[in-house]
């Protein structure tokens, strides 16, 4: 597949002067650059997106998300390297596109798409449809000044994806819409990706990135960390959310797992039984009662310890999660080498297909305190509707229905 | 390269018009006499001119004849003065109003500029056409020598445009740019013969006035409206020679703190 965009040794720098007269002597050259401070926001990065891929980037705030989008959508220049993008480039930077307050939604758009270079004929052309995606009603003829967060970036979307690009970045607007624009904003995303639009997306939703992208980037510390497919990267950017920096990934079963922690205390087993004590399965029936017994090992004595588990679907969706400390079940203090085991009994209420089971082992509520172990991918198991009637979906909701004639 | 730049120019070309009647309308837009403060504006300095300098303070203003010689000679200089000093100090806070847009989305940076002429244009088109009117009415509308009004103008607009612009982009990064220069703007119209004629000055100083472009613009423009002669070619000439430099250098400047100026907003 021909490249669609490629980064080549890119890095950005930001300068910081002490004060203003500090810049104008090195501008004047009678201070050497060494005065003021360079802060490099990226660095070494060398990337290549193939046409119609759909890329997502992760990372924490400040590791060069935006910047990165930045550089590839023109509007900032990289202080080293090169960028190369082929063909049309739509970019939905942060809000807005520049949206004048005091004019309407529909002067506005007339502006804002002249100024992404289409012309105002075929701007004109396409305002119908746009109005229509945008569904905002009568405000498209109101000033933008009154217009909610959301409507403005429905107004935009619009815009942006009017046309299909060749190259289309979105960084983070979606999160502001609603359920229902999202939704239909991620149909037509798809469309075009279907249709050899390359997409870039930044996301802290979960979700989003492995519903459509696949690939995905983790950026930290202004470097590429992980460049791989979304469950893997995504995996490993939870892990590392953690204080621990102990991660490791390995292949289980053609997929990454991801394990993390300081080790303190492990699961050492995990088993998935119909029974308590019974053998482990890794097949399952709808419906079916189970036990998830895993056995965790301390190696120091702690005060205080919570177990989690959650199960997740083929895209890494979290089905349903839960551990000790929600359900009330307070485990400690323990001694080191101690094991405990930890039984929990639920009914399979879940559809055909295949589903996965992540465990934590952390110190409190969530796993940002203190992560003992975080193992993504600690069993995979199988459902499969044995005796239920047919349905659809990852979830059994089974009804009782009745029908009546009225009149 | 050049050509380059025309072809993106031409295709940004709807924009431009949008953005300078934009601009247009955001000025005036919440304002029930509209477009006409355009006119406003510079009417009533021409007054208080008028009416200060040859009425008040019976200034010694020798070699006007006429009841209105001295008006026409006001609004010659005003007008080509107001064109200048309104591209200049639209074109030294461009980047910073644009900054939104800048910072959102690529498109050709040379679309600002042209704007800011092209606003700059239409209100001295507004203001010259019923300058014009007046002229024509009083009796004292010039022939064919008017053509010589046109390079006039459009060597001022030049000039203000690639001096704006240089000081556009410093004042990205030095804020005191801004001010400095509305300061300078106030001395420099007083070191112009718009309001008096560069004859009462003392000899020297109409030898130091020669090196202020603007006094050679606007005592060119007055020579034609006025006399009705053609203006001193030799002059303009000079003129257009700092402007073609200092388009250089602010080109130069763009080049080398482009990038980094965008990082700057």
């Amino acid at each position: 597949m021909q490249s669609s965009i490629s980064l080549t040794g890119i890095g950005k720098a930001f300068r910081a002067y002490p004060s203003p007269y500090a810049r104008l002597r090195e501008w004047l050259g009678l201070a050497s650059s060494a005065s003021s401070e360079c802060t490099w926001v990226l660095r070494n990065v060398d990337l290549d997106f193939k046409r119609g891929e759909a890329v997502g980037i992760v990372g924490l705030n400040g590791a060069g998300k935006s910047t990165l989008l930045k550089l590839i959508a023109g509007v900032t220049q990289p202080t080293e390297g090169s960028v190369e993008v082929a063909g049309k480039l739509s970019a939905l930077l942060e809000l807005g596109l520049g949206f004048h307050p005091d004019f309407t939604g529909r002067q506005n758009l007339l502006t804002a798409g002249q100024l992404m270079g289409i012309p105002l004929g075929r701007l004109e052309a396409l305002m119908p449809e746009i109005e229509a995606f945008a569904e905002i009603g009568a405000y498209i003829d109101r000033p933008v000044r009154v217009y909610s967060s959301g409507m403005q970036m429905r107004l935009a979307f619009s815009l942006a994806t009017a046309e299909q690009p060749d190259v289309l970045i979105v960084d983070e607007a979606l999160s502001v819409g609603d359920a229902y624009f999202q939704q239909k904003s991620f149909d037509r995303i798809r469309q075009y990706k279907a249709a050899g639009t390359t997409l870039i997306l930044v996301s802290h939703d979960r979700f989003a990135i492995q519903s459509i992208c696949d690939r995905a980037i983790l950026l930290q510390a202004g470097g590429v960390a992980r460049d791989g497919d979304p469950e893997s990267v995504l995996d490993y950017y939870n892990a590392s959310l953690s204080a621990t920096q102990n991660i490791t990934q390995h292949d289980k079963d053609g997929r990454t797992q991801t394990v993390s922690g300081d080790g303190a205390a492990w699961v050492v087993s995990l088993i998935l039984s119909q029974d308590d004590n019974g053998p482990d399965i890794e097949v399952v029936a709808t419906g079916e009662w189970v036990t998830l017994t895993a056995t965790i090992e301390t190696r120091e004595a702690l005060e205080e310890l919570v177990f989690g588990y959650a199960i997740r679907n083929r895209l890494g969706q979290d089905m349903y999660g839960i551990n000790t400390f929600h359900t009330g079940d307070p485990i400690g203090p323990i001694d080191a080498g101690e094991q405990i085991k930890v039984a929990c009994r639920f009914p399979m209420n879940l559809g055909a297909g295949e589903y996965s089971i992540a465990t934590a082992v952390v110190a409190g509520e969530t796993h940002l305190e203190r992560n003992h172990e975080w193992c993504d991918l600690a069993k995979i198991f199988t459902v499969i509707n044995a005796n239920k009637k047919a349905f659809t979906g990852c979830v059994w909701l089974e009804p009782e229905v009745t029908v009546e004639v009225v009149q | 390269m050049v050509r380059q730049h025309v072809t993106a120019i031409y295709d940004y070309k709807d924009f431009i018009f949008a953005s300078i009647r934009r601009e247009f309308e955001v000025t005036y837009l919440n304002s029930a006499l509209g477009a006409i403060w355009t006119i406003i504006h510079p009417l009533a300095l021409i007054t208080i001119y008028a009416v200060v300098f040859s009425k008040i303070m019976q200034a010694r203003l020798p070699a006007f004849d006429g009841p209105y010689a001295y008006s026409v000679y006001l609004c010659t200089g005003i007008l080509l003065w107001t064109l200048f000093s309104e591209i200049a100090l639209k074109a030294q806070v461009v980047f910073i109003e644009q900054a939104n847009l800048l910072k959102k989305v690529n498109f050709p940076r040379l679309c600002l500029p042209i704007v800011v002429v092209g606003n700059g244009l239409i209100r001295f088109g507004i203001i010259a056409a019923i300058f014009a009117g007046f002229l024509a009415l009083t009796g004292l509308l010039p022939g064919l020598v008017a053509l010589a009004l046109l390079p006039i103008i459009a060597l001022t607009a030049w000039f203000a445009i690639a001096l704006g612009l240089w000081l556009g982009i410093l004042n990205v990064f030095f804020r005191d740019v801004g001010h400095f220069f509305s300061v300078v703007l106030q001395f420099w119209f007083w070191l112009t013969p718009i309001v008096y004629p560069a004859s009462v000055l003392p000899d020297r100083a109409q030898e130091l006035i020669a090196f202020n472009p603007l006094a050679t613009l606007v005592m060119a423009a007055q020579t034609v409206v006025l006399q009705q002669t053609w203006p001193d070619w030799r002059a303009l000439a000079w003129v257009l020679a700092i402007a073609v430099v200092l388009s250089a250098v602010t080109v130069r400047l763009y080049l080398r703190r482009g990038p980094e100026m965008q990082d700057e907003l």
